[in-house]
């Protein structure tokens, strides 16, 4: 059955180019991300338009850009943050966990625990009440995102329950994500990353 | 946007439109594109069950719409939250205007609302010298152009790569490369700019959901969060048709929306907002949150008995998708604000008569829409009774009145018809039974394709002789022929008795009072002209006791079936008869393959290839769409062509108000019948071989054009 949900999670994630893996652990996890995030392009903005012909004072926004790379990570608890930062450490990147709004020009990477998985349509749920964690998964290149497999669902309908009590309990931003930020407005043709994140990384986490 | 005052002018944009052969490309594979990525999206799903749960579910809240607005706010004004209603589009961005003054905001970023469309809220709050930027890539794209969206979803969709690029040169005084992903990065980069700036963001909502208090935005783009999350005053325009009890209506119709609109499973952001978050740009911490509720004629609309259903709009544009004329004229010229089959509707009730009179008339009546609609709506019906409503209360046209009055009359309305004939002599080829040419009034522009002459002798006038004699009959079949078989192509159903001929112990009877089934009198909006002759066939077929009520007619069947019904509805005395009228209609293919269970060996089955035209009343309408197709195959060889389903452009009076359009998608029909390599096609409707022949016969082209029943009757052996 949870293998079952996997599987459709998985091909769902996978279809709108979401990059799914699985990890036992959570070091693992920060492990994936240091090493994505080390074999990055060195300039943090390339992908989203640096090199590229904007207005003079959109090209401003780059000041704030000093070549090294960051990993924003608000969401995370103390042992996985000290976890992080150490191995960032060895490759040179740091690891912001606040003031995100001074990183509007763009952030590396923003990592963090989902708190549900929709399998039918290979969503995760996040709740971002926080205005931090929201901006991670928001103002980052490359969006990671952890999934424990005890958190998976069906899809809406199993966990409507769930997510009702959350918006009931003070959760006042919940967000459903699926793959990365896309449009289609010119000419439809797909193109990802248009606003939000230009990748989606899905760690599934085995953690029973 | 639609500028046109009067329909001459209406024509000539029209005529503009079609040359814009980068939009009718576009269109076109979208159109082609979108079918095959909806299937593929609804994969596995019950989508007719789906359609009646959100109808269901949309029509309780609407039931409802006062107190799930008090519940929502009392559980948001809890929160936090400044909940507003207004009751029109000047109250709102009055209020708009004033949240603005009242935190001093100068700056705004706004995420994608149909609903700030419909008020003009850019236009209201610009004059209050703020800077408004939308976010939504598309939308930007257009405020930059100082345009109207040409599609709910897509609202760019009418423009080119290299338009795009040449427009982003001006924003940015920079060279662009009219490469699609450079031009979607420079947007990234311009707009993040904006966001930093903003004071205020704006966004609009998909869904309310009282139990909670919260709101539900879908977007693929991820702005919505950004304009939700960055400014310290966050406001959201919502329709009160988007209230819903609990958060469960609001996932159901999340189900269909990404899925019908962009052949999605679901957008790549769902955002839920319960109340104001935190906000570290804002004095105390936490976001400063208005919902605005807009009413706008919505609360009286949501307890009209017929119009009410509009109001289940989930606004996934796909009524746009399908419409054969919407993808050649485009969302600029069939639409307001609000785009496509619903756009035609909803015009009238947020925008006005005078925006509405012309769109309500192009519309084709194939039922695509209606079809597709995610909330069941039945469009093509509404634009039929809004146009009747409009011509109530400005007037009938004379032409028009003319109309309703001969037609109620049948004696008169037949003996016109059998003198048209003679005035028409003059001008005919009789041989190949074509009108040579017409005086210039009457063919302006029609000369696309070629008309018929009315037939020498009506088939009611034949009918004695060729009735068939049956001695013991086990079954009774009235034959319902309508105008165009009974007075233009009577050999047709001389055809069809052939056939029906051959079941055993069936008697045939083509009941002399039955008179024209009405469609064309509702279609130019004169309903009760509609309703006498629904009356004059439903006592002219009572009296004859048959079984089955036959016709070979598409549009004809569909309308006895089901538009009578809407039609007569809660006519004192007259429902058990008009039951009894509407259960026994049946098109002539379903009837000999599904009735008589015809067989193949009284036919010679030739090699012969040949196509099928499915006529939109028939596919559509009575969801007939495999006895056509296995008909022809029983006598010869059915080859399946491009687009079988979509409409030919006949439409019935409809070719003769918007000629360009019917031309347009005939050349596009019979292109596809062409391709097929095909020596003959039929169809199941004497509108469609009417239209289709008469094309083949202008351009020259060696294609027979048959209705089925003739097909079957010639390979009798
Ligand atoms: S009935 Fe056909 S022509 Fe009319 S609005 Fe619907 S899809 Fe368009
Ligand atoms: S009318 Fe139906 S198809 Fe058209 S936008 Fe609304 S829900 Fe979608």
């Amino acid at each position: 059955m949870q293998e079952e949900m996997v599987n459709t999670f998985t091909a769902k994630a996978e279809a709108v180019s979401a990059v799914v893996r699985k990890v036992s652990n959570m070091q693992q996890a920060l492990e994936y991300a240091v090493k994505i995030c080390d074999e990055k392009e060195a300039c943090r903005l390339l992908l989203a338009g640096c090199e590229l012909a904007v207005s003079n004072s959109a090209a401003e926004l780059c000041q704030f850009s000093s070549g090294e790379k960051f990993i924003a990570a608000p969401g995370l608890d103390r042992d996985a943050l000290t976890g992080l930062q150490a191995l960032a450490k060895e490759r040179d990147i740091k690891v912001v966990s606040s003031g995100l709004r001074k990183y509007a020009s763009g952030l590396d990477m923003g990592l963090a625990v989902a708190d549900l998985g929709l399998a039918e349509t290979g969503t995760l749920v996040l709740e971002c009440s926080s205005e931090d964690l929201r901006l991670s998964t928001m103002l980052c290149e490359i969006n990671i995102l952890v999934l424990p497999v005890s958190r998976m669902r069906t899809g809406t309908d199993e966990a409507e329950e769930e997510l009702a009590a959350m918006m009931k309990n003070g959760s006042a931003y919940l967000s459903f994500i699926t793959g990365a930020s896309r449009t289609a407005d010119i000419e439809r043709v797909l193109a990802l990353g248009v606003h939000g994140p230009l990748e989606l990384h899905i760690l599934l986490w085995e953690d029973d | 946007m639609l500028n046109a005052d009067n329909i001459k002018e209406y024509l000539s944009e029209i005529e503009e439109a079609l040359q814009n052969d980068f939009q009718r490309k576009t269109l076109d594979t979208f159109a082609v594109a979108y079918r095959t990525g909806r299937a593929n999206a609804f994969s596995g799903m019950d989508i007719p069950g789906l359609v009646k749960d959100i109808a269901r579910s949309k029509d309780d809240s609407l039931a409802e719409m006062d107190e799930l607005y008090q519940q929502f706010k009392e559980k948001a004004q809890a929160l936090g939250v400044h909940v507003h209603l207004a009751a029109d589009a000047k109250q709102a961005n009055e209020i708009i205007a004033g949240i603005a003054r009242e935190h001093q905001c100068r700056n705004v970023v706004k995420s994608k609302s149909m609903t700030a469309e419909e008020i003009h809220l850019n236009v209201a709050l610009e004059k209050e010298g703020m800077k408004i930027v939308e976010t939504d890539l598309g939308e930007w794209i257009i405020q930059l152009r100082k345009e109207p969206p040409s599609h709910m979803v897509l609202p760019a969709i009418h423009l080119s790569r290299y338009q795009v690029a040449d427009l982003f040169e001006k924003v940015t005084s920079k060279k662009q490369d009219s490469d699609i992903f450079k031009l979607v990065k420079v947007a990234r980069r311009e707009l993040r700019r904006e966001y930093v700036q903003a004071d205020m963001g704006i966004s609009g909502a998909n869904f309310a959901v009282a139990e909670t208090g919260s709101l539900g935005l879908v977007t693929n783009e991820g702005n919505a969060r950004l304009v939700t999350t960055l400014p310290r005053v966050h406001v959201a325009l919502v329709g009160l048709e988007k209230l819903t009890p609990k958060l469960k209506d609001a996932l159901l119709l999340l189900k269909a929306l990404p899925r019908n609109a962009t052949g999605q499973q679901i957008t790549s952001y769902v955002t839920w907002l319960t109340g104001p978050s935190e906000c570290k740009s804002s004095a105390d911490g936490k976001k400063v949150m208005h919902i605005v509720f807009l009413d706008n004629g919505r609360r009286k609309l949501s307890s009209d008995k017929n119009f009410s259903q509009i109001l289940r709009c989930i606004r996934c544009g796909a009524c746009a998708n399908v419409c054969p004329v919407y993808r050649l004229v485009g969302g600029h010229k069939y639409g307001y604000v609000y785009i496509g089959a619903i756009g035609l509707v909803t015009t009238y009730f947020f925008h006005g008569r005078d925006k509405a009179r012309l769109l309500v008339q192009n519309c084709i009546n194939c039922g695509a829409c209606k079809e597709v609609c995610a909330a069941g709506i039945d469009l093509p019906g509404l634009i039929k009774d809004i146009h009747a409503r409009i011509l109530d209360e400005e007037g009938h046209p004379p032409r028009s009145k003319l109309l309703a009055m001969v037609l109620k009359n049948r004696r008169l309305f037949h003996m016109l018809l059998r003198n048209m004939r003679f005035a028409q002599l003059p001008f005919a080829d009789a041989k190949a039974r074509y009108v040579r040419h017409l005086p210039s009034i009457f063919m302006k522009g029609q000369d696309f394709r070629k008309l018929p002459v009315l037939a020498s002798t009506a088939f009611r006038d034949k009918w004695k002789s060729v009735k068939p004699n049956v001695s013991r009959p086990k079954l009774k079949v009235g034959l319902f022929s309508g105008c165009a078989v009974d007075f233009i192509y009577p050999e047709q159903m001389e055809a069809a008795v052939k056939v029906i001929s051959k079941g055993k112990s069936i008697a045939q009877d083509h009941p002399e009072k039955q008179t024209c089934c009405g469609l064309p009198a509702l279609m130019m909006g004169e309903k009760d002209a509609a309703r006498e002759t629904a009356r004059q066939n439903i006592e002219a077929f009572a009296s004859s006791g048959s079984d089955y009520i036959v016709t070979l007619c598409a549009s004809c069947a569909a309308h006895l079936k089901y538009g009578y019904p809407k039609l007569l509805e809660g006519e004192k005395g007259l429902e058990q008869k008009l039951k009894a009228f509407t259960d026994k209609v049946m098109d002539f293919s379903s009837f000999v393959r599904d009735v008589m269970r015809i067989s193949p060996m009284l036919f010679r089955k030739t090699v012969q290839k040949v196509g099928y035209h499915s006529p939109c009343h028939l596919c559509r309408g009575l969801e007939v769409r495999e006895a056509p197709r296995a008909n022809i195959n029983l006598v010869h060889e059915y080859v399946p062509t491009a687009e079988e389903e979509v409409c030919c452009g006949f439409g019935g009076s409809y070719s003769l108000n918007f000629p360009p359009v019917s031309r347009t998608l005939l050349a596009g029909k019979m292109a596809n019948l062409r391709a097929g390599g095909i020596s003959a096609v039929g169809t199941d409707c004497p509108g469609c071989v009417m239209q289709i022949r008469g094309g083949m016969a202008r351009a020259g082209i060696d294609i027979e054009v048959k209705h089925v029943a003739e097909l079957m009757a010639e390979q009798l052996k």
